[in-house]
């Protein structure tokens, strides 16, 4: 017992003397917040994988520091400011209910920038930055539309915000250009990430008939329902293969990294500018993940239409799109919705039989 | 050679006491052995969670501004237990005092109302918070409904209904559809009381309520028939003190203070109301309060106590990479070693040797 007391004793002052050779006065700080912990293998794992890969790239330069878990609530302008108080000069705040914290930091810290993902608010300190995920889903519809035989989709939906409804809208017009009468069951998670609630969600969207699942949610949860009772499923955020090797079609993958190194490089020249960002296909703000448990025809379907929407060819919003209330939604962007449109997405598009919460 | 807790004749009072003391040193050897077998330097990473946030003006009020709504309600929670009444919802007290609080500031805004907007939210907060404790309170007594069951299940009606109104009718119409209201005018918004910090006007409000509660258990009658009907019943019917009454009467303080609590929170620090604003204050608050061992003086220094470890865990984080994990394993082991000091209370430990008992019967 004294023994290993000693030896407690003697790590402790060897601990202490090793930490005084580590200093990093000159390196760039980077901070990011992040929503889950970095465990959940969804959507902080992507955010953390490109953060790694920003210290691979100019690790040299720059000093990288996360806060994982952090709520979108109260607590959030705390933990954001405890990061400019450490010094970091640039900070990404990975989820939209960061929004109005990372403004109010902001403002109140003018020579700190700011990267917030996902919201509508910006500051001359502070950037906004999201990916078109809408075209994803409209890949997605595609393949759910040829490869379910019940005609019957599963929909697991986070909060019913635009990024999300945009994403509904998407996959059912396309799905409706395979089959005309595609039904589709949403459930509304009201969470990002929660493994008990997906899992719970996609039994409920299977025992209603649905045979594809798909979700907006950040767990493999309901991959790992999905194969158990033999079913189709997407992935979300990351590669989730190996929860369900015969059981994903596809997966979108968020890929911050290029992002984060070409903001960073910005900030590294003193270039950075307070900008909107707002990147698909064709600027690599996501991507397919391989397509995967689908005849040859499905899979050349699927990459002659990513092809198509990566050239500008094709548009998942191309006009006439037809509201649910049965009229037909200005078009305000020429051949197809604006940006505006989608971003602010309050409504369904005709074939969904569902109310959407709060209308 | 056994070891044994024995029943002592009477409860100490000095191991009342150290108890706490005990835990805390407990739970600091335990911490510096996690850190070590982490790697962390264990003097580095208790400075870090311990120190570092007392010696700077801004973490002390950020600490005050954590503690705030944590004192509050388990201020109002040690009423209630010390009556044995078992008030488990004062999440869903604190959302619904929120909400009430938060109506005013939805239906004035943009008009050129005065400065009777947020004393108005206050009191409107306090009575909602008060209305919705009562009905578990009312249950309890007129159909023998335990209040545990019911007063925890309130919370998901109440944390729903917030869900619906700023998903719906209290939406930001210019917010694009996004799950908030629009934020609050000046008139709705819980006064700075240092300029371009976050320490608001209701830690101000948590020192008075320690204080009231503190004579209230202290100086009256009332704080008497309290803690009788709690540690004795017995003594308390034959004293003609009402049980019922008292749970009824606690149950709507606790329900005013978590309301009070809700509204102080989304006109201060949030300043607006959003689904998530409490990450579960009203549960932490439990915590607190049997910290602070139902004392309101103690319940102070135990939320003061139990914010240091938030804000303390934020730049351990920060500073030495510890993941935010082991500040949760290290919340859970403090309360742990509470737990277990408590029971020296009423326990002592003995040696006892059943071994030679058996030794002298063979020979």
């Amino acid at each position: 017992m004294r023994k290993s007391l000693l030896a407690l004793a003697a790590g402790l002052l060897l601990a202490g003397s090793s930490v005084s050779a580590a200093s990093a006065a000159d390196k760039l700080k980077v901070g990011f917040i992040y929503l889950g912990p970095i465990g959940d293998l969804g959507w902080t794992y992507q955010h953390d994988l490109a953060r790694q890969a920003l210290v691979k790239e100019l690790g040299d330069q720059i000093e990288t520091t996360y806060l994982e878990n952090v709520p979108e609530g109260p607590d959030a302008e705390r933990s954001i400011e405890q990061l400019v108080r450490a010094g970091n000069k640039l900070i990404f705040t990975t989820s939209f209910g960061y929004m109005d914290p990372t403004l109010k930091v902001a403002k109140k810290y003018p020579n700190v920038h700011f990267e917030h993902a996902t919201g509508y608010k910006r500051n001359p300190n502070m950037s906004t930055y999201s990916a078109k995920w809408f075209q994803g889903r409209y890949i997605q519809g595609l393949i759910a539309a040829k490869m379910s035989k019940s005609g019957v989709l599963g929909y697991i939906g986070s909060f019913p915000i635009p990024e999300v409804v945009s994403g509904i809208n998407a996959t059912i017009l396309a799905a409706q250009t395979i089959n005309p009468a595609i039904k589709v069951k949403i459930i509304w998670a009201n969470t990002w990430f929660d493994p008990g609630k997906e899992a719970d969600a996609a039994k409920a969207l299977i025992d209603q008939g649905a045979d594809v699942i798909m979700q907006h949610t950040d767990s493999p949860a309901a991959m790992q329902i999905a194969s158990e009772r033999g079913k189709l499923a997407f992935g979300q955020d990351s590669e989730m293969i190996k929860f369900g090797p015969k059981t994903q079609l596809t997966s979108i993958l968020d890929t911050w990294g290029p992002y984060y190194i070409e903001r960073v490089k910005a900030e590294l020249a003193g270039t950075w500018k307070s900008q909107d960002s707002w990147g698909g296909l064709d600027s690599h703000m996501f991507a397919m993940a391989p397509y995967t448990n689908m005849p040859d025809d499905v899979k050349k379907l699927a990459e002659d239409a990513q092809a198509a929407i990566t050239a500008g060819k094709l548009h998942p919003f191309k006009c006439p799109i037809v509201g649910q209330d049965g009229k037909t939604v200005e078009c305000k962007g020429g051949d197809h919705l604006d940006d505006g449109q989608i971003l602010g997405m309050n409504f369904y598009v005709k074939g969904i039989d569902d109310k959407l919460p709060g209308k | 050679m056994q070891l044994v807790l024995e029943k002592r004749a009477e409860r100490s009072g000095t191991i009342a006491l150290v108890s706490p003391l005990i835990a805390i040193g407990l739970t600091v050897v335990t911490m510096i052995i996690l850190f070590a077998i982490l790697g962390k330097n264990p003097l580095l990473a208790l400075h870090a969670y311990f120190i570092a946030p007392l010696t700077d003006g801004y973490s002390l009020q950020e600490i005050a501004v954590k503690a705030t709504p944590l004192v509050m309600i388990a201020i109002g929670l040690s009423l209630c237990y010390l009556a044995n009444a078992w008030n488990i919802g004062a999440e869903g007290q604190f959302l619904v005092g929120a909400v009430a609080g938060s109506w005013i500031a939805v239906k004035t805004q943009g008009t050129d109302a005065g400065a009777w907007v947020l004393p108005a939210m206050l009191v409107l907060a306090a009575a909602a918070g008060a209305l919705y404790a009562l009905i578990p309170a009312i249950c309890k007594v007129k159909f023998g409904a335990s209040e545990i069951l019911t007063s925890l299940m309130l919370v998901y009606v109440a944390d729903l209904f917030l869900d619906y109104l700023v998903r719906g009718p209290w939406r930001d119409p210019n917010g694009f559809n996004f799950p908030t209201t629009a934020e609050f005018d000046p008139v709705a918004t819980v006064p700075l009381l240092i300029e371009g910090g976050r320490l608001h006007l209701g830690s101000i409000i948590a020192l008075l309520v320690v204080a009231a509660a503190a004579i209230l258990l202290g100086r009256t009658i009332k704080g008497f028939e309290i803690r009788v009907v709690g540690a004795a019943p017995r003594a308390a019917r034959f004293g003609g003190f009402n049980a019922n009454q008292l749970i009824v009467l606690t149950f709507a303080v606790s329900g005013a203070l978590a309301g009070l609590a809700g509204i102080i929170e989304v006109a201060g620090p949030i300043g607006h109301l959003q689904p998530g604003i409490s990450p579960g204050y009203g549960f932490t608050a439990i915590i607190v309060a049997f910290l602070g061992r139902l004392n309101p003086l103690g319940i102070l220094i135990a939320g003061l106590f139990l914010a240091l470890t938030f804000i303390g865990g934020e730049q351990a984080q920060i500073a030495m990479k510890i993941p935010l994990d082991v500040t949760k394993v290290f919340q859970g082991i403090l309360l742990f070693y509470v737990l277990a000091c408590d029971s020296l209370i009423l326990y002592r430990f003995k040696l006892s040797f059943p071994n030679r008992q058996v030794a002298r019967g063979t020979h």
